[in-house]
């Protein structure tokens, strides 16, 4: 499909990654750091006391009126007028024949306003798909990812560094929760979600408050070791807590059923939903792979696109998605769907590792946990 | 970026530091900052032959994998232990303590001088 979007987009922050030092890559048109000095050392602050991460890039959507909700219950596999007002949900976008278009976090805002939150790759089909889907709804939808910078706090110290900067009651702000605050003087929506496996806040400002927001979070945040963090440690952070990336784990070509993700599917909605028939199909028949997670003793990295083999036949029965030396376990893991059949934990299975092939376990993941 | 003036180079981002028909191998400050923090280095055991361009060990990091190849056509006459132990010195100190492998060169490769090697990552 054709996009509009200019191929090298800066974020409102981009002038204060460049005076970190940051290196940057280019992620779905957008310059972003990857990382400000070591990939592990960010990683390990976000597992230990916080990191910083600009998510600008990602894709805001808003959709307002009476039917609202009913519009996203009819586009979406989830229940968003069952959302209650200042809650999130982790819903999915699906297509006719149930494969998954983007995965998302649906917040209601307001009884008639929700912020549908895409990712930054998937932001025209999710636009484009919204807008046919809410035909004959009485709903205003709009593109509004130009008007909200997007920061995230994430890690132990995270709440502790959030509490300096405001007077919002920390506290009562549950897990995929979301409230209108002042933080650092600027009105923003402050929000307790993340992608790294730990307690955090996801900070939706002004663009052109982000600046000001970006330094007092660095500011405050570094007493209690708080670093400015790259997309690269958030790749590993979100692989050890077990949580898929679209593009990996997700595409058009898996349903939310295969992915493991089929709690998501809200067949008991009033409404028909987008997908609904091939979904239900695809439930009763059962999925023929599966999401597992793989975990090695060895050295080597199982990595994205690697073929999964049975040990006793040297069959294909899989294949990677993501992978990476876990920072924090010290030993590879990696996601892999595999054949039904060989997805039962404490499987042993070998991947093809660039010709060798190297012996791997079936685990349930997450492959960390934080400690409540 | 650091190059140092008194090594030869490869467009896969490799140094050569020559010491008669010895050549010392290592990874470019370049190619550690882009690869990220290194976490295992599979080097070719002493005494492997190896040829120009093609592949004789791997660089692994968190995000990345990639191959190491050979400068020039040689033998492998040392390893350098130390990287195997700790892998990170490839990101703290490339040009020195992150040495790979030394080499007996029998065969020339295609090398760069450090003010071509300069050039081609200006472009990059």
């Amino acid at each position: 499909m054709t996009t509009s979007r200019d191929p090298s987009q800066h974020t409102p922050l981009y002038a204060e990654h460049q005076l970190l030092g940051a290196s940057f890559t280019d992620f779905a048109g957008w310059s972003m750091p990857v990382r400000y000095s070591s990939d592990i050392a960010e990683h390990t602050a976000v597992r230990t006391a916080a990191g910083l991460f600009d998510l600008s890039h990602m894709g805001e959507l808003e959709l307002t009126g009476p039917q609202a909700g009913l519009a996203l219950d009819h586009s979406l596999v989830g229940h968003p007028s069952k959302i209650g007002v200042g809650r999130a949900r982790y819903s999915m976008l699906c297509d006719p024949n149930g494969g998954i278009l983007d995965d998302l976090v649906v917040y209601r805002l307001a009884e008639e306003r929700f912020l549908v939150v895409a990712n930054a790759s998937n932001v025209d089909v999710v636009l484009e798909a919204l807008q046919q889907r809410m035909t004959g709804y009485d709903t205003r939808l709009r593109d509004a990812s130009r008007d909200w910078a997007l920061i995230a706090v994430q890690g132990p110290a995270a709440a502790a560094i959030v509490s300096e900067l405001t007077d919002a009651d920390i506290a009562e702000l549950k897990y995929y929760a979301i409230a209108e605050a002042t933080l650092a003087g600027s009105d923003v929506l402050l929000a307790r979600t993340g992608y790294t496996g730990e307690d955090g806040f996801e900070v939706y400002s002004r663009p052109e408050d982000a600046e000001h927001l970006w330094t007092e979070l660095l500011r405050v945040g570094e007493p209690h070791g708080l670093v400015p963090a790259g997309l690269a440690c958030r790749d590993t952070l979100r692989l050890e807590a077990g949580m898929p990336l679209y593009g990996h784990e997700l595409s058009r070509d898996v349903t939310p059923f295969e992915a493991g993700l089929g709690r998501v599917v809200a067949f008991g909605k009033e409404t028909a939903f987008v997908g609904d028939q091939a979904l239900a199909v695809r439930r009763d028949e059962g999925p023929r792979r599966l999401l597992v997670g793989l975990v090695s003793s060895g050295r080597r990295s199982p990595r994205s696109g690697y073929s999964v083999l049975d040990p006793k036949t040297g069959a294909a029965i899989g294949s990677v998605t993501s992978g990476a030396p876990s920072p924090t376990l010290g030993h590879p893991i990696a996601m892999a769907y595999v054949n039904v059949g060989f997805e039962q934990p404490g499987t042993r299975l070998q991947v093809d590792i660039r010709g060798t092939h190297d012996d791997v376990e079936v685990v349930t993941p997450p492959f960390y946990r934080r400690a409540q | 970026m650091s190059v140092p003036a008194h090594l030869k180079y490869t467009a896969e981002h490799e140094w050569l530091d020559f010491d008669g028909d010895i050549a010392t191998v290592g990874i470019t400050a370049f190619a550690a900052d882009a690869l990220g923090d290194v976490v295992y280095v599979d080097l070719p055991a002493t005494g492997t032959v190896v040829t120009a361009g093609e592949s004789c060990g791997e660089i692994e990091s968190t995000k990345s994998v990639s191959d190491l190849f050979a400068p020039v056509d040689g033998e492998v006459v040392e390893i350098n232990d130390a990287v195997a132990a700790e892998p990170g010195v490839l990101n703290t100190d490339p040009f020195q303590s992150g040495w790979l492998f030394r080499l007996k060169v029998t065969g020339p490769g295609e090398l760069l001088d450090a003010t071509a090697y300069e050039s081609l990552i200006g472009g990059e």
